[in-house]
Protein backbone atom coordinates (compact mmCIF):
# COMPACT_ATOMS: atom_id res chain seq x y z
CA UNK A 1 0.00 0.00 0.00
CA UNK A 2 1.17 3.53 -0.95
CA UNK A 3 -0.21 6.99 -0.01
CA UNK A 4 0.40 9.98 -2.92
CA UNK A 5 1.83 12.81 -1.08
CA UNK A 6 2.56 16.44 -1.86
CA UNK A 7 4.55 19.40 -0.11
CA UNK A 8 7.18 22.13 -1.17
CA UNK A 9 10.39 20.60 -0.69
CA UNK A 10 13.63 23.00 -0.81
CA UNK A 11 11.32 25.56 -2.31
CA UNK A 12 9.85 23.29 -5.17
CA UNK A 13 6.32 21.74 -5.07
CA UNK A 14 6.88 17.83 -5.30
CA UNK A 15 4.68 14.94 -5.46
CA UNK A 16 5.52 11.09 -4.46
CA UNK A 17 4.02 8.18 -2.96
CA UNK A 18 5.14 6.71 -0.12
CA UNK A 19 4.55 3.45 2.42
CA UNK A 20 2.71 4.80 5.08
CA UNK A 21 5.57 3.28 7.67
CA UNK A 22 8.00 5.15 5.20
CA UNK A 23 10.40 7.38 7.48
CA UNK A 24 10.72 11.29 6.18
CA UNK A 25 14.56 10.60 6.21
CA UNK A 26 14.22 7.24 3.94
CA UNK A 27 11.73 8.94 1.64
CA UNK A 28 14.54 12.04 1.19
CA UNK A 29 16.97 9.93 0.63
CA UNK A 30 15.80 7.30 -1.32
CA UNK A 31 12.54 8.81 -3.23
CA UNK A 32 14.29 11.98 -4.15
CA UNK A 33 18.02 11.10 -3.65
CA UNK A 34 18.46 14.06 -1.12
CA UNK A 35 21.29 11.75 0.98
CA UNK A 36 22.80 14.83 3.64
CA UNK A 37 20.66 13.51 6.09
CA UNK A 38 21.79 10.90 7.79
CA UNK A 39 20.56 7.56 9.46
CA UNK A 40 22.60 7.17 12.35
CA UNK A 41 20.60 6.47 15.55
CA UNK A 42 17.13 5.89 14.20
CA UNK A 43 15.77 7.10 17.32
CA UNK A 44 16.19 10.85 17.96
CA UNK A 45 19.63 10.78 20.24
CA UNK A 46 22.08 11.71 17.54
CA UNK A 47 20.46 14.70 14.96
CA UNK A 48 22.21 13.92 11.90
CA UNK A 49 19.29 13.45 10.19
CA UNK A 50 17.55 16.92 11.11
CA UNK A 51 15.62 18.83 8.52
CA UNK A 52 13.24 21.88 8.85
CA UNK A 53 9.82 21.18 8.44
CA UNK A 54 7.06 23.81 8.16
CA UNK A 55 10.22 26.37 10.06
CA UNK A 56 10.95 24.09 12.76
CA UNK A 57 13.50 21.01 13.10
CA UNK A 58 12.58 17.46 13.68
CA UNK A 59 14.51 13.98 13.86
CA UNK A 60 13.40 12.95 9.91
CA UNK A 61 14.14 9.31 11.16
CA UNK A 62 11.63 9.91 13.75
CA UNK A 63 8.58 11.54 11.24
CA UNK A 64 6.50 9.61 8.86
CA UNK A 65 6.81 10.37 5.24
CA UNK A 66 3.08 10.70 4.99
CA UNK A 67 2.86 13.31 7.56
CA UNK A 68 4.73 15.39 4.95
CA UNK A 69 1.20 15.89 2.81
CA UNK A 70 1.03 19.89 2.61
CA UNK A 71 3.94 20.73 4.76
CA UNK A 72 6.87 22.60 3.77
CA UNK A 73 10.59 20.80 4.29
CA UNK A 74 14.10 22.64 3.30
CA UNK A 75 16.79 19.83 3.60
CA UNK A 76 20.27 20.81 3.95
CA UNK A 77 20.50 20.33 0.08
CA UNK A 78 18.19 23.80 0.33
CA UNK A 79 20.20 25.91 2.59
CA UNK A 80 23.03 26.80 -0.26
CA UNK A 81 22.20 28.28 -3.66
CA UNK A 82 24.14 27.57 -7.06
CA UNK A 83 25.48 30.10 -5.88
CA UNK A 84 27.30 29.41 -3.73
CA UNK A 85 26.94 27.91 0.43
CA UNK A 86 24.34 29.60 2.77
CA UNK A 87 26.72 31.68 5.50
CA UNK A 88 25.89 28.84 8.06
CA UNK A 89 27.43 26.36 5.50
CA UNK A 90 30.67 28.74 4.72
CA UNK A 91 31.28 29.25 8.27
CA UNK A 92 31.65 25.42 9.49
CA UNK A 93 34.63 25.41 6.35
CA UNK A 94 36.16 28.30 7.56
CA UNK A 95 36.60 27.20 11.50
CA UNK A 96 37.38 23.93 10.11
CA UNK A 97 34.24 22.63 12.08
CA UNK A 98 34.00 19.59 9.89
CA UNK A 99 35.79 16.46 10.66
CA UNK A 100 34.47 12.98 9.29
CA UNK A 101 31.68 15.33 8.05
CA UNK A 102 28.55 12.29 8.69
CA UNK A 103 26.84 14.70 11.35
CA UNK A 104 27.56 17.77 9.73
CA UNK A 105 24.19 18.24 7.30
CA UNK A 106 22.31 17.91 10.65
CA UNK A 107 24.56 19.79 12.38
CA UNK A 108 24.32 22.91 10.02
CA UNK A 109 20.51 22.90 9.70
CA UNK A 110 19.79 22.60 13.71
CA UNK A 111 22.65 25.44 13.95
CA UNK A 112 21.00 27.25 11.11
CA UNK A 113 17.59 27.30 13.30
CA UNK A 114 18.90 27.98 16.55
CA UNK A 115 20.08 31.17 15.35
CA UNK A 116 17.45 32.48 13.31
CA UNK A 117 15.08 31.32 16.33
CA UNK A 118 16.84 33.88 18.30
CA UNK A 119 15.38 37.36 19.01
CA UNK A 120 18.55 38.75 20.68
CA UNK A 121 21.47 37.80 18.81
CA UNK A 122 23.56 40.49 20.58
CA UNK A 123 23.69 38.66 23.43
CA UNK A 124 23.96 35.09 22.31
CA UNK A 125 26.16 33.25 24.38
CA UNK A 126 28.40 29.63 23.43
CA UNK A 127 26.09 28.61 25.71
CA UNK A 128 23.16 29.59 24.07
CA UNK A 129 24.62 27.72 21.52
CA UNK A 130 25.69 25.01 22.75
CA UNK A 131 22.36 24.06 24.23
CA UNK A 132 20.76 24.52 20.73
CA UNK A 133 23.09 21.95 19.32
CA UNK A 134 22.01 19.47 22.19
CA UNK A 135 20.61 16.80 20.14
CA UNK A 136 22.83 16.91 17.51
CA UNK A 137 25.98 14.35 18.11
CA UNK A 138 29.17 14.75 16.24
CA UNK A 139 30.93 11.09 17.02
CA UNK A 140 34.64 12.69 16.18
CA UNK A 141 33.40 15.43 19.61
CA UNK A 142 34.80 18.64 17.47
CA UNK A 143 32.37 20.68 19.43
CA UNK A 144 34.62 23.83 20.43
CA UNK A 145 34.99 24.56 16.58
CA UNK A 146 31.37 24.23 15.79
CA UNK A 147 30.38 26.57 18.48
CA UNK A 148 33.01 28.26 17.13
CA UNK A 149 31.76 28.72 13.63
CA UNK A 150 28.52 29.03 14.93
CA UNK A 151 29.11 32.31 17.00
CA UNK A 152 31.49 33.91 13.85
CA UNK A 153 27.52 33.90 12.26
CA UNK A 154 25.68 35.11 15.25
CA UNK A 155 28.38 37.73 15.27
CA UNK A 156 27.79 38.92 12.06
CA UNK A 157 24.19 38.61 11.53
CA UNK A 158 24.00 40.78 15.34
CA UNK A 159 25.78 43.40 13.56
CA UNK A 160 24.08 43.15 10.70
CA UNK B 1 1.09 -6.88 11.02
CA UNK B 2 1.13 -4.89 7.67
CA UNK B 3 -0.88 -1.62 7.43
CA UNK B 4 -3.97 -1.64 5.12
CA UNK B 5 -5.35 1.65 5.69
CA UNK B 6 -4.28 5.01 6.63
CA UNK B 7 -6.64 7.80 7.89
CA UNK B 8 -6.48 11.57 8.31
CA UNK B 9 -9.31 13.31 10.54
CA UNK B 10 -9.53 16.61 10.72
CA UNK B 11 -11.38 16.60 13.80
CA UNK B 12 -12.00 14.75 17.20
CA UNK B 13 -15.49 13.42 15.90
CA UNK B 14 -13.87 11.92 12.71
CA UNK B 15 -11.06 10.61 14.61
CA UNK B 16 -13.03 8.97 17.00
CA UNK B 17 -15.50 7.17 15.20
CA UNK B 18 -12.37 6.09 13.14
CA UNK B 19 -11.58 4.17 16.19
CA UNK B 20 -14.65 2.60 17.07
CA UNK B 21 -13.99 -0.05 14.56
CA UNK B 22 -10.81 -1.02 16.38
CA UNK B 23 -6.98 -1.96 15.37
CA UNK B 24 -5.73 1.62 15.21
CA UNK B 25 -2.30 2.79 15.66
CA UNK B 26 -2.54 6.29 16.12
CA UNK B 27 0.57 8.57 15.46
CA UNK B 28 0.86 12.19 16.57
CA UNK B 29 4.84 13.50 16.97
CA UNK B 30 6.09 9.98 16.25
CA UNK B 31 9.14 10.61 18.93
CA UNK B 32 8.11 7.31 21.27
CA UNK B 33 6.31 5.37 18.54
CA UNK B 34 8.78 5.21 15.71
CA UNK B 35 11.32 3.28 17.94
CA UNK B 36 9.26 1.37 19.38
CA UNK B 37 8.12 -0.28 16.42
CA UNK B 38 11.75 -0.29 15.20
CA UNK B 39 13.04 -1.98 18.06
CA UNK B 40 9.47 -4.91 17.83
CA UNK B 41 8.43 -3.73 21.30
CA UNK B 42 5.13 -2.34 19.53
CA UNK B 43 3.44 -3.77 16.33
CA UNK B 44 1.09 -1.96 14.26
CA UNK B 45 -2.97 -2.35 13.94
CA UNK B 46 -4.17 -2.95 10.47
CA UNK B 47 -5.25 1.05 10.44
CA UNK B 48 -2.41 3.47 11.02
CA UNK B 49 -4.58 7.33 12.01
CA UNK B 50 -2.15 9.99 11.80
CA UNK B 51 -4.17 12.56 14.20
CA UNK B 52 -1.46 15.91 13.34
CA UNK B 53 -4.27 17.69 11.45
CA UNK B 54 -7.13 17.98 14.01
CA UNK B 55 -6.73 21.32 15.05
CA UNK B 56 -9.39 21.50 17.84
CA UNK B 57 -6.70 19.32 19.39
CA UNK B 58 -4.14 21.94 19.86
CA UNK B 59 -3.27 25.22 22.03
CA UNK B 60 -3.00 26.82 25.12
CA UNK B 61 -6.02 28.62 26.77
CA UNK B 62 -7.49 29.64 29.76
CA UNK B 63 -10.79 30.17 31.01
CA UNK B 64 -12.56 30.93 34.36
CA UNK B 65 -9.02 30.24 36.30
CA UNK B 66 -8.69 26.49 34.37
CA UNK B 67 -6.09 26.11 31.94
CA UNK B 68 -6.48 23.67 28.79
CA UNK B 69 -3.68 22.32 26.51
CA UNK B 70 -5.14 20.37 24.04
CA UNK B 71 -3.33 16.92 23.76
CA UNK B 72 -1.49 17.94 20.44
CA UNK B 73 0.45 20.91 21.92
CA UNK B 74 4.05 20.08 21.52
CA UNK B 75 6.24 20.63 24.46
CA UNK B 76 8.42 23.55 22.39
CA UNK B 77 5.08 25.12 22.51
CA UNK B 78 4.54 25.04 26.41
CA UNK B 79 8.19 25.93 26.11
CA UNK B 80 7.88 29.03 24.39
CA UNK B 81 4.87 30.02 26.20
CA UNK B 82 5.13 32.95 28.10
CA UNK B 83 1.67 32.97 30.36
CA UNK B 84 2.58 29.40 31.30
CA UNK B 85 6.33 31.21 32.00
CA UNK B 86 4.27 33.66 34.97
CA UNK B 87 2.13 31.54 35.62
CA UNK B 88 2.97 27.96 36.02
CA UNK B 89 6.84 28.24 35.64
CA UNK B 90 7.51 24.71 37.04
CA UNK B 91 5.42 22.98 33.74
CA UNK B 92 7.96 25.06 31.64
CA UNK B 93 10.95 24.25 33.58
CA UNK B 94 9.90 20.24 32.93
CA UNK B 95 9.53 21.58 29.10
CA UNK B 96 13.12 22.82 29.05
CA UNK B 97 14.23 19.53 30.56
CA UNK B 98 12.52 17.56 27.77
CA UNK B 99 15.33 15.75 25.26
CA UNK B 100 16.39 17.97 22.88
CA UNK B 101 15.29 20.91 20.87
CA UNK B 102 14.18 18.36 17.69
CA UNK B 103 12.42 16.46 20.01
CA UNK B 104 10.44 18.81 21.78
CA UNK B 105 9.59 20.78 18.50
CA UNK B 106 7.75 17.22 17.08
CA UNK B 107 6.88 15.83 20.73
CA UNK B 108 3.16 15.94 21.93
CA UNK B 109 1.42 16.63 25.57
CA UNK B 110 -1.00 13.87 24.58
CA UNK B 111 1.91 11.23 23.30
CA UNK B 112 3.91 11.79 26.48
CA UNK B 113 0.90 11.13 28.91
CA UNK B 114 -0.51 8.35 26.44
CA UNK B 115 3.21 6.49 26.62
CA UNK B 116 3.20 6.30 30.01
CA UNK B 117 6.73 6.17 31.14
CA UNK B 118 7.55 5.91 34.65
CA UNK B 119 9.68 8.84 34.00
CA UNK B 120 7.78 10.90 31.84
CA UNK B 121 9.03 14.31 32.17
CA UNK B 122 5.84 15.84 31.50
CA UNK B 123 4.41 13.79 34.19
CA UNK B 124 5.66 15.19 36.79
CA UNK B 125 4.94 18.91 36.77
CA UNK B 126 1.15 17.74 35.84
CA UNK B 127 0.62 15.52 38.82
CA UNK B 128 1.34 18.57 41.40
CA UNK B 129 -1.02 20.47 39.46
CA UNK B 130 -3.75 18.20 39.96
CA UNK B 131 -4.37 18.02 36.04
CA UNK B 132 -7.04 16.07 34.75
CA UNK B 133 -6.99 14.26 31.15
CA UNK B 134 -10.38 14.56 28.76
CA UNK B 135 -10.26 11.01 27.08
CA UNK B 136 -13.04 11.64 24.35
CA UNK B 137 -15.19 8.76 22.47
CA UNK B 138 -17.55 8.10 20.06
CA UNK B 139 -20.62 6.49 21.88
CA UNK B 140 -24.54 5.97 19.85
CA UNK B 141 -23.59 8.66 17.59
CA UNK B 142 -22.34 11.60 19.28
CA UNK B 143 -19.50 12.44 21.44
CA UNK B 144 -19.01 10.83 25.06
CA UNK B 145 -16.02 12.93 27.10
CA UNK B 146 -14.73 11.87 30.38
CA UNK B 147 -12.50 13.39 32.69
CA UNK B 148 -9.83 11.49 34.59
CA UNK B 149 -7.69 12.75 37.21
CA UNK B 150 -4.12 12.24 36.15
CA UNK B 151 -2.98 10.48 38.85
CA UNK B 152 -5.62 7.64 38.00
CA UNK B 153 -4.91 7.63 34.31
CA UNK B 154 -1.43 5.79 34.55
CA UNK B 155 -2.06 1.73 35.79
CA UNK B 156 1.65 1.00 34.68
CA UNK B 157 4.83 1.36 32.42
CA UNK B 158 3.32 2.06 29.52
CA UNK B 159 -0.18 1.40 30.75
CA UNK B 160 -3.08 3.76 31.08
CA UNK B 161 -6.89 3.62 32.02
CA UNK B 162 -7.47 4.88 28.55
CA UNK B 163 -9.77 2.60 26.54
CA UNK B 164 -8.84 1.38 22.41
CA UNK B 165 -11.77 3.67 21.58
CA UNK B 166 -10.58 6.66 23.59
CA UNK B 167 -8.39 9.50 22.08
CA UNK B 168 -6.69 12.17 24.85
CA UNK B 169 -8.16 15.19 23.39
CA UNK B 170 -6.70 17.82 26.35
CA UNK B 171 -5.26 18.39 29.54
CA UNK B 172 -6.89 20.66 32.22
CA UNK B 173 -5.74 22.32 35.64
CA UNK B 174 -6.63 25.14 38.01
CA UNK B 175 -4.50 28.02 37.73
CA UNK B 176 -2.39 27.61 40.68
CA UNK B 177 -3.43 29.27 43.99
CA UNK B 178 -0.87 32.81 44.05
CA UNK B 179 1.04 31.24 46.84
CA UNK B 180 1.74 27.79 45.21
CA UNK B 181 5.69 27.67 45.12
CA UNK B 182 6.90 24.60 42.72
CA UNK B 183 9.93 23.12 41.85
CA UNK B 184 11.53 20.16 39.45
CA UNK B 185 14.48 18.00 39.99
CA UNK B 186 16.08 15.83 37.51
CA UNK B 187 18.96 13.51 37.37
CA UNK B 188 21.01 11.98 34.46
CA UNK B 189 24.23 12.19 33.47
CA UNK B 190 24.14 14.47 30.55
CA UNK B 191 21.36 17.28 30.63
CA UNK B 192 19.89 16.81 27.16
CA UNK B 193 17.96 14.09 26.21
CA UNK B 194 18.47 12.32 29.40
CA UNK B 195 15.70 9.60 31.00
CA UNK B 196 15.59 10.43 34.25
CA UNK B 197 17.18 8.62 36.96
CA UNK B 198 15.14 9.92 39.45
CA UNK B 199 12.64 13.52 38.85
CA UNK B 200 11.04 15.23 41.51
CA UNK B 201 8.29 17.90 41.83
CA UNK B 202 7.70 18.97 44.79
CA UNK B 203 5.02 22.15 45.74
CA UNK B 204 3.86 23.65 49.25
CA UNK B 205 2.76 26.92 50.40
CA UNK B 206 4.42 28.23 54.00
CA UNK B 207 2.76 30.33 56.50
CA UNK B 208 4.87 31.07 59.39
CA UNK B 209 6.85 28.16 59.08
CA UNK B 210 4.37 25.84 59.00
CA UNK B 211 3.51 23.59 55.52
CA UNK B 212 0.19 23.87 53.65
CA UNK B 213 -1.07 22.14 50.86
CA UNK B 214 1.84 20.20 50.15
CA UNK B 215 2.34 18.01 46.65
CA UNK B 216 5.11 15.28 45.75
CA UNK B 217 5.55 13.85 42.80
CA UNK B 218 8.39 11.38 41.82
CA UNK B 219 9.07 10.15 38.51
CA UNK B 220 11.07 6.84 37.35
CA UNK B 221 10.77 5.34 41.13
CA UNK B 222 7.58 3.49 40.57
CA UNK B 223 5.68 1.65 37.69
CA UNK B 224 3.60 4.74 37.51
CA UNK B 225 4.98 8.28 37.65
CA UNK B 226 4.05 8.85 41.10
CA UNK B 227 2.04 11.29 43.70
CA UNK B 228 3.41 10.75 47.17
CA UNK B 229 0.66 10.82 49.08
CA UNK B 230 2.36 9.70 52.18
CA UNK B 231 5.16 11.98 52.24
CA UNK B 232 2.90 14.67 51.64
CA UNK B 233 0.52 13.93 54.74
CA UNK B 234 4.01 13.54 56.93
CA UNK B 235 4.70 17.19 56.05
CA UNK B 236 1.59 18.73 55.46
CA UNK B 237 0.17 21.13 58.27
CA UNK B 238 3.26 20.55 60.22
CA UNK B 239 6.10 22.82 61.24
CA UNK B 240 9.40 22.72 58.53
CA UNK B 241 12.62 22.12 60.56
CA UNK B 242 15.46 19.65 59.59
CA UNK B 243 13.48 16.62 62.16
CA UNK B 244 10.43 16.93 59.49
CA UNK B 245 13.14 17.16 56.69
CA UNK B 246 14.40 13.48 57.90
CA UNK B 247 11.27 12.39 58.74
CA UNK B 248 9.89 13.50 54.89
CA UNK B 249 13.35 11.67 53.41
CA UNK B 250 12.13 8.29 54.99
CA UNK B 251 8.75 8.50 54.36
CA UNK B 252 9.79 9.41 50.35
CA UNK B 253 11.97 6.40 50.33
CA UNK B 254 9.73 4.15 51.90
CA UNK B 255 7.41 5.52 49.19
CA UNK B 256 9.24 5.05 46.08
CA UNK B 257 9.84 1.14 44.71
CA UNK B 258 12.67 1.55 41.88
CA UNK B 259 14.17 -1.01 40.02
CA UNK B 260 17.73 -1.78 38.97
CA UNK B 261 18.60 -1.18 35.64
CA UNK B 262 20.65 0.16 32.89
CA UNK B 263 20.44 4.04 34.41
CA UNK B 264 20.78 3.15 37.98
CA UNK B 265 20.61 0.71 40.52
CA UNK B 266 17.33 0.68 42.79
CA UNK B 267 19.56 2.00 45.64
CA UNK B 268 20.73 4.93 43.67
CA UNK B 269 17.64 5.49 42.71
CA UNK B 270 16.30 5.54 46.66
CA UNK B 271 19.06 7.54 47.73
CA UNK B 272 18.27 10.28 45.02
CA UNK B 273 14.35 10.79 46.68
CA UNK B 274 15.86 11.55 50.00
CA UNK B 275 18.22 14.23 48.51
CA UNK B 276 15.57 16.05 46.07
CA UNK B 277 13.28 16.10 48.91
CA UNK B 278 16.02 17.29 51.18
CA UNK B 279 16.87 20.18 48.88
CA UNK B 280 13.46 21.02 48.02
CA UNK B 281 12.37 21.77 51.75
CA UNK B 282 16.16 23.13 52.12
CA UNK B 283 15.28 25.36 49.64
CA UNK B 284 11.59 26.06 50.83
CA UNK B 285 13.25 27.39 54.20
CA UNK B 286 15.50 29.48 52.48
CA UNK B 287 12.89 31.13 50.36
CA UNK B 288 10.92 31.82 54.16
CA UNK B 289 14.14 33.15 55.59
CA UNK B 290 14.83 35.30 52.29
CA UNK B 291 11.41 37.44 52.93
Amino acid sequence: MEIEIKFVLNGRVVQTRVPPDMTTLMMLRENFDLTGGKLACGEGECGACTVRIDDRTINSCLMFAVDCDGREIQTIEGLGSVNGLEIMQQAFVEHGAIQCGYCMPGMIMQARYVVDQCNDKASMSRDDIARGLEGNVCRCSGYTKVVDAVAAVVLEEASA
Amino acid sequence: MKIENYHVPFSVSEATQMLQHGGVTIVAGGTDLTPQLEAGVRKFASTLMNIQRVDEMRGISILDGRYRIGGLTTVAEILGNGTLADDVPVLVEAADHFASPQIRNAATLAGNLCNASPAGDMCIPLLLLDADVELVSWVDGSISVRLVALSDFFTGPGKTVLQADELLTAIEFNQPAENFRASFQKSGPRPALEISTVAMGFAAAMDNGVLAGVRVAIGAVAPVPLRARATEAVLEGQLLDETLISRAEEAAQQEVSPIDDVRASAWYRKHLTGVYINRALVALQGDTHGN
